[in-house]
């Protein structure tokens, strides 16, 4: 047999072997896969058990490093519980366990038990937004004077390009406030759930920040980042928002290193 | 342009000038500012901010400028000169600390 046949056909015996591995993974109910015996060719079921076990645990503690003020809001007992059903549900598509839990804000908006708690899917999407900017690649932000060297007859026209950390979220309840209370260990107060909070996460340097935007800021920054040109941004704002206050979002924007330059239009 | 714009050109560039004049003032702590204040004699004070005047608060990921919300919040910090924190004196007995501390935690 000719070498190369060989090599091809050893991996794709590989491919067939991991997948017939894995499909049971995540399912308890099904038997452990033709290919996995124990010694003298006995069934390997505890064996493979085993391994299904470690798996999930270690996918179900993936998202207890992920989302630690969802964790501690539900409690651990809860929080297992519901990551245990998103696992089974959702197996990773990446071997990087950062990546994983992308899907499991929308999972929590879904989960029955989570619905007492409205507010519960909206703080995973902020812990997302936070791990998400975390593993940005870095880059240097816009520089107050490369805006300042615009000339004022060209703003209108203006287009911003995103610091790749730069992420949005919107939600009817405090999440902001909710998220901060839960990142740490110290006592929670009264929270007024009928608040709205937008947030803005970014990270200039080593550090992600998380902040409120205010009143129209969302739907100004949410513009900006999808390219459309400072005057439509400010004007879809102001549409949104009667007191979008433009001088103060564009402070706070530059502040918060929310970009990394700026282009003239035209 | 995709939207109707409703806005002026000269309400533009008055909210730009407004925006980079305030940024000015309020400069941005970046990494390498607050390296330099730090190297400027500057140090981390503790529990000496007024709600929404720190520098920086403590905590994982909650950090940020602006954010504190009570006065004399334990777990925030502000830059003052070296040598000067923990001397200063604030209302109701507080005192300023180079560790984070536990008094005056939003509850």
């Amino acid at each position: 047999m000719p070498q190369d046949e060989l090599q091809s056909g050893d991996l794709s015996h590989r491919f067939d072997y991991a997948a017939a591995f894995t499909a049971g993974l995540l399912d308890p109910d099904r038997a452990p896969p033709d290919a996995v015996s124990g010694p003298n060719g006995k069934a390997a079921v505890k064996r493979y058990a085993v391994y299904r076990n470690n798996v999930t645990v270690s996918l179900i503690d993936a998202l207890t490093a992920s989302f630690p003020a969802t964790l501690r809001i539900t409690g651990p007992d809860f929080f297992r519980a519901m990551a245990r059903f998103h696992v089974r549900e959702t197996p990773p598509t990446s071997p990087l366990l950062f990546e994983y839990g992308r899907d499991f804000p929308d999972f929590i908006e879904r989960y029955d038990y989570a619905r007492p708690m409205p507010w519960l899917a909206d703080v995973a999407r902020l812990e997302r937004a936070w791990l998400d900017a975390y593993h940005a690649a870095d880059a240097e932000p816009l520089a107050s004077a490369a805006l300042a060297s615009i000339p004022p007859e060209r703003l209108a026209d203006t287009v911003f390009v995103p610091h790749p950390a730069t992420r949005a979220t919107r939600s009817r309840f405090p999440v902001v406030t909710i998220f901060a209370a839960n990142r740490r260990n110290g006592p929670v107060g009264r929270i007024e759930a009928d608040r709205p909070e937008d947030a803005l996460v970014t990270r200039p340097g080593l550090e992600v920040f998380v902040r409120h935007l205010p009143p129209g800021g969302a739907a100004f920054l949410d513009r900006l980042m999808a390219g459309e040109p400072l005057g439509a941004a400010a004007g879809a704002a102001l549409a949104e928002r009667a007191e979008f206050d433009l001088a103060a979002n564009i402070a706070g924007l530059l502040q918060a290193s929310a970009f990394t330059a700026a282009h003239q239009g035209g | 342009m995709s939207t109707i714009s409703t806005v002026s050109a000269a309400f533009l560039a008055g909210a730009v000038a407004t925006a980079l004049a305030s940024f000015a003032a309020a400069a941005p702590l970046s990494e390498a500012e607050a390296k330099a204040a730090m190297d400027a004699g500057k140090e981390k004070c503790f529990g000496v901010a007024l709600k929404g005047q720190n520098d920086c608060a403590a905590g994982p990921g909650t950090t940020c400028q602006g954010t504190s919300t009570v006065d004399y919040q334990g777990n925030a910090w502000k830059f003052v000169d070296g040598g000067t924190c923990t001397t200063m004196d604030l209302p109701g007995d507080r005192k300023g600390s180079l560790t984070a501390l536990s008094r005056d935690v939003p509850s």
